[in-house]
């Protein structure tokens, strides 16, 4: 089957690469660029370990094909911290042991980034349901929702 | 080593603070490399052929159109695992389940697998693999499974245990009791008995990693796997007798794990993994799908259980029996047996006996998941105990007390307890401030305890010290949740540096003596003695090599924050000498400074948790909601308490997931009908609230600190605690698990109509 040739941004820079037309953009950013930080859990959506920002939006790229980043922007945790300063969900994840084995943790960063792009100030309530996309087995989430409060309220302050 | 009480009095300086994990940066930034993130020059994808059939005979399978097919480059079958187990059953079993022989035991099993040049070529080379089932009749319910009448799995299995050996095959595969003194004379003095029946459905364990592993077999006989494990020593032990193989040939590495909670202990994949890349002669790497792990990889048994109590008005437990019953999947496993020691070890009881049935289903093979067996035992056993409190008039935290297990007690299953924390965990129940919380309508409060009796076990640590002062630390025990911060700051604290300069790694099988995996809550406890040995070990040589420096007698130097320090007024002039002045001159006098330990870590003391959760029941549709949850246990010593509080949470959030929603569902046809996280739904974060933690700690008298084990006594209340708040809330006895809103509804129908 012939590739499809793909120009696209991942972390702020230029991306090309060659793809099969059935293959997803988890596979593609996995086993073609090397950036092995988005999980595979489950390959249906269900899990969010493979969180993605697709042009501003939430995505499992399990469910997104390789060719469909064509011309967008793709944020994944690789770009998340700047440089070695990390991000604030980043820190408080670290200082608020809110994770365990950590297979989770990437996707948990990206899912959260994008609720606190939309939603700086959410309540525990808000918090717990636009996480309700990401699956953890080790921490019955108390530690997560308290990091990611902590961190809301460093960034709201910055 | 024994509990040093001096460590009372001392002020710690590592351990019980908080620091950051080692491996967090890694883990936060996307770079911690797990088991599909590994890759090899030249590696193929592996990709495994299952049953569709829940119990079918192999007639034939034929490779050829598969083996023909462009960029395949290996194809194996049973026959290409030949059986070196010499009469191990044990082995035998593993074997069996990671490539079926004779016959498909359950819908999921392994048939025969292919290497490919990418996973698109060995998914199709998998359909062109054409096999001859004979379809038999299947079992996948434990109940009936022990009908006389059911199909048989294995015409090898006579039911042991029992006297005279039974004349004909059956599913039940083994028989065991425990207990102590005269239970029908216990019975004779009760004033009021309870007895009910139980059921809970599979479940489980729900890492979010799937098994994945590389594989590279090299044509010199070696080989190297990288796999998400739990315990890299035993997978190379397994795979290296099943594939005939010296165990100092194999390299296994193990990765980050995402999560095993019991399900990373035994192999399956990667026996075949290096299987396929022998006979490719090239890296395989194999990554199940979620599909495959819930259909072929490691759930909890499914059980039946009777449970009958019997105690006096005035609230002393006379007697207690308990028959039960656990589904084992295809192959024995001691599943039932550890419910039957578990059942009723909290409690002070003169006369008690369990008997468990290990039962063989056409289901995957059981795997261990967190504390194995106990939470269903504890389901059962607590319920009825909730249900004994009230017929009598007492409080259920009142009469767990009065009837709970203390210092001297003989347990159930025999052994007598040192100190232990059944006790202090229901005080400090009774006193919570979660207990005087309000409950609304339709709301109710429940409680319950739970035992584990946590591992040692075969543990090898090495503690180097570098040129510059700072420490490395290998251990072999792989790091499920945070081990490799509370062993680093161990080793701080016994070579008095601070933190930051200690750096803890999990060595490959090629690095360090065996160790056994970490399960049994073992990590931290059984780890943390051979790095306290180790290090007390380098000291012995810090201390010879400053003397050394000194020209003094060893006898006469003293190891002090850091620091050897010459004892006595005759050396009142020598300056204390530095761990990182010593390791600098290390060069000098006698070369690098290092401190070991092998040892069997015997001594992990027995471990118990009180639950309280208070559940909302919406009586016009079944529907459950948590609204608060408090976890109560004794850690002995918690090294990093803010671990140990995740310990205490993610087990109690597992259970509740256990409680409320997760089951195996099998259709008639013997197939999962729910084998992905859509359809087995754990929670997630909005069904749970934060979950409150009080760590106890009364001293593990066989460790220096007082550790004990911490990781799965967690998940051995919350299935009882919830039941008997969701009675509570609606007035009904719950008796199957898990208590999904159908089965919840039903109940309080039934009730209805009385």
């Amino acid at each position: 089957m012939a590739g499809v040739a793909v120009s696209t941004t991942i972390n702020g820079d230029d991306v090309e690469f060659l793809c099969q037309p059935d293959e997803t953009l988890l596979d593609v950013l996995r086993d073609r660029l090397g950036l092995t930080g988005a999980k595979e859990g489950c390959g249906t959506g269900d899990c969010g370990a493979c969180s993605i920002i697709l042009d501003d939006r939430l995505v499992c790229s399990c469910l997104v094909l390789g060719a469909e980043a064509q011309g967008r922007r793709v944020e994944t945790i690789e770009g998340m911290a700047q440089g070695d300063k990390l991000h604030p969900l980043q820190q408080k994840f670290l200082e608020h042991a809110a994770l365990q084995c950590g297979i989770c943790t990437p996707g948990f960063l990206i899912a959260a980034k994008d609720l606190l792009a939309k939603n700086p100030d959410p309540t525990e309530e808000e918090i717990r349901f636009g996480l309700a996309g990401n699956l953890c087995r080790c921490t019955g989430y108390d530690k997560i929702v308290r990091a990611v409060q902590d961190a809301a309220s460093v960034m709201k302050g910055a | 080593m024994g509990f040093d009480p001096r460590y009372l009095e001392r002020n710690f300086t590592s351990v019980g603070t908080r620091p950051i994990r080692p491996d967090g940066l890694d883990k936060v930034t996307g770079r911690a490399r797990y088991g599909a993130d590994f890759n090899m020059a030249g590696q193929l994808v592996g990709a495994i052929l299952r049953s569709p059939h829940a119990h079918a005979k192999i007639r034939n399978i034929d490779t050829s159109k598969a083996e023909k097919l462009a960029g395949v480059k290996a194809v194996i079958t049973s026959a290409d695992l030949p059986d070196l187990t010499d009469g191990n059953s044990e082995m035998y079993a593993i074997l069996d389940n990671c490539m079926a022989r004779e016959k498909a035991l359950y819908d999921g099993h392994a048939v025969a697998a292919v290497a490919a040049v990418d996973a698109r070529t060995a998914r199709k080379a998998l359909k062109l693999i054409e096999i001859d089932y004979e379809v038999l009749p299947h079992v996948t319910d434990v109940d009936e499974a022990m009908k006389p009448t059911a199909p048989v799995l294995h015409e090898t299995v006579f039911t042991e245990g029992v006297e005279p050996k039974p004349g004909k095959p059956s599913n039940v595969a083994k028989r065991t009791q425990y207990g102590h003194g005269d239970i029908e004379a216990g019975f004779g003095q009760a004033d009021f008995i309870v007895e009910r029946s139980f059921k809970t459905e599979q479940t489980h364990q729900g890492y979010i990693e799937p098994h994945a592993c590389v594989a590279n077999a090299n044509s010199d006989g070696t080989a190297e796997l990288w796999v998400c494990t739990q315990g890299h020593f035993v997978y190379r032990q397994h795979c290296a007798e099943l594939l005939g193989m010296e165990v100092s040939k194999l390299r296994v590495t193990s990765s980050e794990i995402g999560g095993g909670f019991g399900g990373k202990t035994h192999v399956w994949a990667e026996p075949v993994a290096l299987a396929l890349s022998r006979k490719a002669g090239r890296p395989v790497k194999l990554v199940m799908t979620r599909d495959e792990v819930f259909r072929a990889s490691g759930p909890t048994s499914a059980t039946s259980i009777d449970v009958k109590i019997g105690a006096r008005k005035d609230g002393t437990i006379t007697a207690a029996s308990a028959t039960l019953r656990y589904s084992c999947g295809p192959y024995y496993g001691m599943w039932a047996e550890l419910g039957a020691m578990t059942a009723f070890a909290c409690y002070n009881l003169e006369n008690v006996e369990t008997v468990g049935y290990e039962v063989l289903v056409n289901r995957p093979k059981v795997a261990a998941y967190r504390a194995p067996s106990a939470p269903m035992a504890a389901f059962a056993v607590e319920s009825a105990v909730d249900e004994l409190a009230k017929s009598i008039g007492m409080d259920p935290v009142d009469f767990r007390i009065k009837n709970a297990a203390r210092e001297g007690t003989r347990s159930s299953y025999g052994p007598v307890y040192g100190p232990i924390g059944i006790g202090p965990t229901l005080e400090a129940a009774r006193n919570h401030p979660h207990m005087q919380a309000p409950l609304g309508k339709n709301q109710g409060r429940g409680m319950a305890c739970g035992f584990w009796f946590n591992f040692g076990g075969q543990t090898c640590t090495d503690l180097n010290v570098g040129t510059d002062g700072s420490v490395s630390l290998a251990v072999g025990t792989m790091d499920v949740g945070g081990s490799r911060a509370s062993l680093s700051m161990v080793a701080a604290e016994e070579l008095g540096i601070a933190y930051e300069h200690v750096k803890a790694v999990v060595a490959d099988t090629s690095s360090l003596g065996y160790n056994d995996m970490t399960d049994g809550s073992r990590g931290t406890f059984s780890t943390s003695l051979a790095t306290i040995s180790a290090a007390r070990n380098a000291i012995k040589v810090l201390r010879e090599r400053a003397a050394q420096t000194w020209d003094i007698p060893v006898d006469d130097v003293a190891w002090e924050k850091g620091h050897a320090v010459a004892k006595g007024e005759k050396y009142g002039n020598l300056p204390a000498l530095s761990l990182k002045e010593i390791a600098a001159g290390a060069g000098n006098t006698g070369g690098p400074i290092a401190g070991h330990s092998e040892l069997v870590a015997d001594g992990a003391g027995v471990s118990f948790a009180t639950h309280i959760c208070d559940i909302e029941v919406d009586p016009e549709t079944g529907a459950t909601r948590v609204l608060r949850y408090t976890v109560l246990q004794d850690a002995g010593k918690a090294v990093h308490p803010t671990y140990v509080e995740g310990q205490y949470q993610g087990g109690a959030a597992q259970g509740i997931g256990w409680a409320l929603n997760e089951e195996y569902i099998y259709g008639k046809d013997g197939r999962l009908q729910n084998a992905g996280f859509l359809d087995y739904r754990i929670p997630v974060c909005s069904d749970l609230p934060m979950i409150d933690t009080q760590i106890l700690e009364i001293p593990n008298p066989n460790h220096p600190y007082g550790v004990r084990g911490v990781g799965e006594t967690s998940i051995v209340p919350p299935l009882a605690a919830i039941a008997n708040a969701v009675s509570n809330a609606a007035g009904v006895r719950m008796t199957h698990i898990p208590m999904s809103p159908p089965r919840i509804l039903a109940t309080i129908k039934a009730e209805q109509a009385g």
